[in-house]
């Protein structure tokens, strides 16, 4: 028998897992950190939540019907481990933290389909209550069924600018105003690329139609100089065509797209590939999602694709794994890798019409936070890096300057701080690669019970 | 619902009602809606950042960011965003040890 060990329970992972249950001599382990299957997508809204999601996604509720069908079709056939955390990976063993504590898992095959969180810059007064990242806004209103606040200000590059923007209206939420930092003429440029899925696209722009019908003032190609309030946001200030504008506000919601929970890939050893153009790492796979030495990844994780090509990035690497153990494969990759291949060059186009804003950290002033976990503002880092014989090196920064080695492990300051050494010490993240944080046990903070006794690698 | 509400309710939940205790106070909460959804449903802040004093009100909203941690008793911390409420929790915006782990 041998064990499959799914990290994961998004579309990548269950899309893996309904082609892995039910094969003999194969048993599927299958551990979400989540209260519900789903992943950042599909998040359910919690059991005593009465959403109405048919008003809130509109043409997205049928994926949504589709996905729950099939997870009440997957899951009984497996090993579910909901409400675990994945802490560490080590020597072939999973080391989780569930409902029953502290627990270890060893596999044969390791799927790591861990999904993406958003990609965020420091913005001045970014710590301030009331200022949120995009993802959780929608993550809030699809789970909790709350807004982030009544006058949200939606600001950044990221597909979910106008999708999100467009839930929060459609829930009764007044939506001040769409601030997208990517010039139009970028996102003409796209198109091309763009019409691999030609009815993606017309959503897309359907989504902007309607908050331009509904009066929301849209904005292209600003800068976002500050988030200004007394102890809480009330007031976004930018920049657009060489004016300085401000928009009141009780919340903003912001972003910059998504960057991949690679942590687990890291400490499983995997290699990793610099995207020169995202200017940020992801776990090196070989197409299928094969890394070597039995780990696997699918998904947002692997590369940046979205829910649809989450899917079939999942179902091709369940293939890679059957085909690993010699065992008969159910299908052929080649309609997976095809739609796959659509879906990437989609997303190419969505890199270049919400186009990550690198230069936007060298005009960042030294007041501005940089670790909002440990206090650390861009002139402390700035003036490390700029100090005889200081680092040169992201990681070595963090050491001299406590950036990035707070609870968050540099999720939320890493992109800035590679961006801000690079700055400093004249690399162009292209010839050269930005650096990168690097993953460190246990990947996210444990309770201390639930660690006494225990070994911490 | 309080003046100065961050969060603000447009989906009712269906949930059993129960008290949840803040910091001494007693909430009226919804069983098994996150106890970040309950603190800013009723405030502007979760807690006040251990070295910069500034207020903090979460972020991520998705149990990554850890900018939500709020005390469950005087040994445990926990995300508020990702901890359901259970009936007569409890618990303190502000520590009352030291520190936990990273
Ligand atoms: C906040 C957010 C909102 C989005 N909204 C949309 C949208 O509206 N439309 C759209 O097309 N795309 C959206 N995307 C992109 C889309 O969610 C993804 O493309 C898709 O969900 C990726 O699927 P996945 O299976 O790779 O990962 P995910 O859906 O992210 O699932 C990953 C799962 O892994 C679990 N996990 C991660 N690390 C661990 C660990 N260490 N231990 C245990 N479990 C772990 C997480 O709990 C999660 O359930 C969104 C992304 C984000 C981050
Ligand atoms: S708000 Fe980020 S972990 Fe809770």
């Amino acid at each position: 028998m041998k064990r499959v060990a799914i990290v994961g329970a998004g579309p990548a992972g269950i899309a893996a897992a309904d082609l892995l249950v039910g094969r003999a001599g194969i048993s599927v382990t299958l551990i979400d950190e989540g209260q519900q299957p789903g992943g950042q997508i599909f998040r359910q809204p919690h059991p005593g939540l009465a959403t109405d999601m048919k008003r809130l996604l509109g043409a997205g509720h049928a994926r949504l019907e589709r996905f729950r069908a099939l997870c009440s079709n997957v899951l009984p056939q497996l090993d579910y481990r909901p409400r675990t955390l994945v802490w560490n990976v080590f020597g072939g063993e999973l080391m989780t933290l569930g409902e029953r504590g502290v627990d270890s898992l060893s596999y044969d095959a390791l799927l790591i389909a861990t999904g993406a969180t958003d990609r965020v810059l420091p913005v001045e007064g970014w710590t301030m209550p009331g200022v949120y990242t995009l993802g959780g806004a929608q993550i809030l209103l699809k789970e909790q069924g709350c807004l982030i606040g009544r006058q949200v200000v939606f600001c950044g590059a990221s597909p979910l600018l106008y999708l999100a923007a467009l839930q929060y209206h459609r829930a009764g939420g007044a939506v001040a105003a769409v601030l997208d930092t990517t010039p139009i003429a970028a996102k003409v440029k796209a198109i091309p690329r763009l019409l691999a899925l030609p009815g993606v696209l017309k959503d897309g722009l359907s989504y902007m139609a309607a908050l331009r019908l509904a009066g929301v003032p849209i904005v292209g190609g600003v800068t976002l100089d500050a988030f200004v309030g007394e102890g809480r946001a009330a007031e976004v200030r930018y920049r657009a065509g060489g004016q300085a504008h401000a928009v009141a506000c009780d919340a903003v919601a912001y972003g910059f797209g998504l960057r991949p929970e690679m942590q687990l890939a890291e400490l499983a050893d995997c290699a990793l590939r610099y995207d020169s153009f995202r200017r940020q790492w992801y776990p090196d796979h070989d197409g299928d999602g094969r890394c070597g030495h039995g780990v696997y990844v699918a998904g947002d994780v692997a590369q940046m694709g979205g829910a649809e090509a989450a899917g079939h990035s999942g179902r091709l690497a369940a293939l890679s794994i059957l085909a690993d153990f010699g065992l008969e494969a159910p299908a052929s990759p080649e309609p997976d890798r095809a739609a796959l291949a659509r879906q990437l060059t989609f997303q190419d186009g969505l890199g270049h019409a919400f186009a990550w804003p690198a230069a936007h950290v060298a005009g960042l002033a030294d007041e501005v936070m940089l670790c909002r976990c440990e206090g650390v503002s861009v002139g402390e880092v700035r003036r490390g890096l700029r100090s005889d014989g200081g680092p040169q090196e992201a990681n070595r920064a963090k050491a001299a300057t406590r950036c990035g080695m707070g609870r968050c492990q540099g999720r939320f300051c890493g992109s800035a701080l590679a961006e801000l050494v690079a700055a400093e010490t004249g690399a162009d993240g292209v010839a050269r690669p930005l650096d990168r944080l690097r993953a460190q046990p246990p990947i996210k903070p444990l309770p201390i019970s639930a660690v006494a006794g225990e070994p911490l690698a | 619902m309080d003046e100065g509400a961050q969060f603000h309710r447009v989906f009712p939940l269906t949930g059993a009602d129960c008290d949840v205790w803040v910091d001494g106070r007693r909430l009226k909460a919804r069983r098994g809606q996150s106890l970040l959804s309950l603190l800013l449903e009723h405030g502007g802040r979760v807690r006040t950042h251990e070295r910069t004093g500034e207020p903090r009100a979460g972020f991520c909203l998705m149990g990554a960011c850890q900018d939500c941690w709020v005390w469950l008793s005087p040994t445990q911390r926990g995300r508020a965003c990702t901890t359901p409420v259970e009936p007569g929790m409890r618990c303190f915006t502000r520590s009352p040890e030291a520190e936990v782990l990273p």
